[in-house]
């Protein structure tokens, strides 16, 4: 029982990373906004949970958890700071981007919602549900 | 462990048809926004040069291929007018050019000219309607046309004269040249509605395509 809810934890985590990527390809790709180079840092860390997380899942192996950890905070640490930008809390001369599309243009806004703001509330929800795997998991060690 | 399989296997099929379902809905209402226009050789019926009549989100784009000196485009000029009437608002206009005859070079510089005077479609009238007179096959007396030049209200002639010199004009001659052979066109008029030509020629046909074009 327990199992089976770590399984859907990590299935979720799954299926955000999957929806982001696919989101982003569709911004990119399909209404072709050109990625900025903040957004392609976070593309970097998004992409490769698409298929750890997939791993993890058949048999599942709690161990994606160390693997991923990592792209997760990255990838949440630069969707903190582009929103930082975007919101112009921080001047856009404080970043790292240089020539092409600048990271403060605003392509998607509905009220709130904008494509760096998605970005951050996929890591984050992510970021919590593998924190919740690990606990999970570690109970699950100490019952054991 | 195959329920599990299973749900991994449905939601990955999900997300793929989604995305290009959602990118095929996306396409489609970029086209009806955008019209015409977001075709992707819309360019080769339409170059930024030509000149228009109607509005630019016109639902039916309707490209003549013309040839000033040609009695047949002159014939048709009044029934393309009459359309523009009958259909106002709906269609877009957009003249191209294929000289055919031994003057059409110079008269279409000229009336090209115009456009700097913003009396291009007066011009057209006239030039259309003087046709018999100047650009008769046996005899084309293209000077003549001067004369009747003096019709069009505002027109500064001395400056037309200066301005038809522009090697712009011959660039733009060459363009609709170009593109009227990569459209197969053979003759003039030649028409196209939202980029389908007219097969079979005649103004109730052209009609029917414009209507065909309206409804859908």
């Amino acid at each position: 029982m327990q199992n089976q809810k770590s399984w859907y934890l990590l299935f979720s985590c799954w299926l955000v990373a999957l929806v982001s990527m696919a989101g982003s390809l569709f911004f990119s790709d399909v209404m072709e906004f050109p990625p900025c180079s903040m957004c392609w840092y976070q593309r970097i860390a998004m992409y490769p949970l698409v298929f750890i997380f997939l791993g993890g899942l058949f048999p599942l192996d709690t161990s994606v958890i160390k693997f991923s950890f990592p792209l997760v905070i990255v990838g949440w640490l630069f969707a903190t700071w582009h929103n930082l930008l975007h919101y112009e809390i921080v001047p856009e001369t404080a970043t790292p981007c240089r020539e092409g599309v600048s990271c403060s243009t605003v392509y998607l806004d509905y009220g709130f919602i904008t494509i760096p703001f998605l970005s951050w509330v996929a890591f984050s929800m992510i970021a919590v549900m593998l924190f919740l795997l690990y606990k999970e998991n570690k109970n699950n060690k100490e019952v054991l | 462990m195959k329920n599990q399989k299973l749900v991994v296997g449905v939601v990955a099929t999900l997300v793929l048809v989604g995305f290009f379902a959602a990118a095929f809905f996306y396409n489609q209402s970029q086209n009806e926004k955008y019209g015409f226009l977001a075709q992707e050789n819309a360019e080769t019926f339409v170059r930024p040069h030509s000149p228009t009549l109607g509005p630019k989100d016109a639902k039916v784009y309707l490209v003549e291929y013309l040839d000033p000196e040609c009695e047949s485009c002159r014939m048709f000029y009044p029934l393309v007018k009459q359309i523009m009437k009958d259909f106002e608002g709906k269609v877009r206009l957009v003249i191209r050019y294929v000289p055919y005859h031994g003057n059409s070079k110079f008269v279409i510089a000229l009336l090209e000219a115009t456009k700097k005077q913003d009396r291009y479609w007066q011009t057209l009238e006239v030039v259309f309607r003087t046709q018999p007179e100047w650009g008769s096959h046996h005899n084309p007396q293209p000077e003549k046309l001067w004369g009747f030049l003096t019709e069009v209200d505002g027109l500064d002639l001395s400056k037309l004269k200066e301005d038809m010199k522009d090697p712009a004009l011959q660039e733009i001659i060459k363009i609709d040249m170009k593109d009227a052979q990569t459209l197969a066109v053979r003759g003039t008029p030649s028409f196209f509605v939202n980029g389908k030509k007219l097969e079979q020629f005649g103004i109730e046909p052209l009609r029917a395509l414009i209507r065909s074009e309206l409804a859908k």
